[in-house]
């Protein structure tokens, strides 16, 4: 394999990745989406030369520039073709729907307006939020089917089934890839939040061992969070906010993991470890994000990720627990409830917290057992490893049971020393 | 789960100087019963100037007590399988700290008889 060979095959993926959903969504602002699917053969058949073409020449100067014209030559094949046919094949793709003789463009204002668009294409209230984040993953991130079920911990089947609908659903809204109007931002701007929160989460939290792919997960999610801060019409002080929160936790996504991968708790992270200037970008997103009125549950958890950041002392807990306190007014969520104990912990004590804990009753949550073991801990070792034993027979993620092990592993130590 | 209502009264104003450390308990509360996922409507403070009854005759008084000293300052909704729980709830409230107390009322349903 020559160097040229290897080196292809390495950026030919990551461009795939970012080029794809642009292409796509350029291409449907002129076909329409109903005719998605020929935006998308268009896009996969240009990666498909690329393919072909770098192997033997090389990668050429401007991959990106490569990639547009070639696109943009296939599209006037097509539109010649159609063209030909449509006289015989009518309603396949009606004159109204193009002007074929347009000279469309992929420059970056095009390439931006239908990228938003997009976002608020797919995120369509009519599908469920499941369907909303697949739907998302492949068609704005360019996210293949095996990677969606990898990333969901789900079947490959299960998937397929689930995009299948929602593309469907896709089809039929009618949505123009323009620059969205006020009236269509207004009334999709939650889902639009949501499904990015989602997103993020997904890869933050998610219980997949795939670290590559949930790393990616998280930077789409930024991504897409940046083209909302990027428009006038979008940049909202909630979406200033999401994008803040986002910055300030993937500011320690590579303190979160050892040599090894396995997670390192919070308290036992190597604070050198994070990222200086995601926890910068995510101060300039809050201070944005505070110039209205509105506070929001990005807000909110934006600001519990900000005292994060900030070493201990000045009451950092308080502060964190009395936005955990509003966080659970605006939502209920089972980790909202456990996030808030442990903060409430923090300020009153365990003996105090596991009153509160133990009013919450979220018996086949494995955090909730790994909460309470570890509230039990100073007063009651045994206790405490059943507890955290209980927690282990509740996760189905690799990694969280053997930081569970861990802690099991140091209290035996512990017990041992003090006989 | 059966809804109810909790109405707090005071004598003295509790929306008037509310320090930080009562602010901070007063959430407290309001956030354990909201991660137990049982607060149904967090309701609102009400307001102890702001305030008239109109009463039969055309006749408009100021403020919301003439006789009786106590006023309702507040209100909100919480969910719970029975009364006593609710009870319970309510005990950890810190307004009788300052003298207030707290009427517990379950909300009816149309298929519910009193």
């Amino acid at each position: 394999m020559s160097e040229q060979g290897t080196s292809y095959r390495e950026l030919l993926p990551h461009l795939f990745r970012l080029e794809y959903s642009k292409m796509t969504a350029v291409l449907c602002r002129h076909f329409g989406l109903k005719h998605i699917e020929t935006a998308e053969d268009i896009a996969s058949e240009t990666f498909l030369k690329a393919t072909e073409v770098w192997a033997v020449s090389g990668i050429p100067e401007n991959p990106a520039g490569w990639l547009y014209t070639v696109a943009k030559n296939k599209t006037k094949d097509y539109l010649r073709r159609i063209s030909l046919f449509e006289t015989q094949v009518k309603g396949a793709i009606k004159t109204t729907d193009y002007e074929p003789g347009q000279e469309f463009e992929f420059n970056r204002q095009t390439i931006a307006d239908s990228q938003l668009a997009m976002i608020f294409a797919v995120c369509n209230p009519a599908n469920s939020k499941e369907a909303q984040i697949s739907l998302a993953l492949q068609i704005l991130c360019g996210f293949s089917v095996e990677e969606i079920a990898a990333a969901f911990l789900t079947k490959k089947e299960t998937i397929k089934k689930r995009l299948l609908r929602a593309r469907a659903t896709l089809r039929e809204d009618n949505f123009q890839i323009r620059v969205p109007d006020e009236a269509i931002i207004q009334s999709r701007m939650d889902v639009v939040l949501r499904t990015l929160y989602l997103l993020f989460n997904e890869g933050y939290f998610s219980q997949s061992n795939d670290h590559l792919i949930r790393k990616e997960l998280c930077s789409e999610a930024m991504r897409l969070a940046l083209i909302l801060t990027e428009n006038q019409l979008t940049n909202t002080t909630e979406a200033n906010a999401l994008l803040s929160l986002m910055c300030f936790q993937s500011s320690r996504l590579d303190a979160r993991e050892d040599d090894s991968g396995e997670t390192i708790l919070f308290e036992h992270q190597d604070r050198s470890r994070w990222s200086i200037e995601l926890i910068e970008r995510g101060n300039y997103y809050l201070v944005n994000a505070c110039t209205g009125n509105e506070l929001s549950k990005y807000h909110l958890e934006a600001g519990i990720a900000y005292w994060h950041t900030t070493p201990t002392g000045d009451n950092k807990w308080e502060h964190i627990l009395q936005l955990y306190n509003q966080l659970i007014l605006v939502e209920y969520s089972p980790v909202t409830a456990l996030n808030r104990t442990f903060a409430f912990a923090k300020v009153y004590g365990h003996k105090t917290a596991l009153e509160e804990a133990e009013k919450l009753e979220l018996t086949g949550s494995s955090y909730y057992h790994s909460l309470l073991a570890w509230l039990y801990a100073p007063a009651d070792v045994d206790k405490a490893i059943a507890l955290y034993q209980k927690a282990i027979t509740l996760t189905k993620s690799t990694t969280e049971k053997k930081t569970l092990q861990r802690e099991i592993d140091a209290l035996e130590k512990q017990k041992a020393k003090s006989y | 789960m059966k809804e109810f209502v909790l109405i707090f009264r005071n004598s003295t104003n509790p929306h008037a100087n509310p320090s930080p450390e009562q602010l901070q308990e007063r959430m407290n509360w309001m956030g354990s019963i909201a991660a137990q996922n049982k607060l149904v409507d967090k309701g609102n403070r009400l307001s102890a100037s702001q305030a008239k009854t109109v009463q039969p005759g055309n006749v408009v008084t100021d403020g919301p007590y003439t006789e009786i000293k106590e006023f309702i300052s507040g209100y909100l909704i919480v969910k719970a399988a029975s009364i006593e729980e609710v009870v319970e709830m309510a005990r950890a409230n810190p307004t009788f700290k300052t003298g207030g107390n707290i009427e517990i009322r379950q909300i009816l349903t149309p298929e519910d008889k009193d």
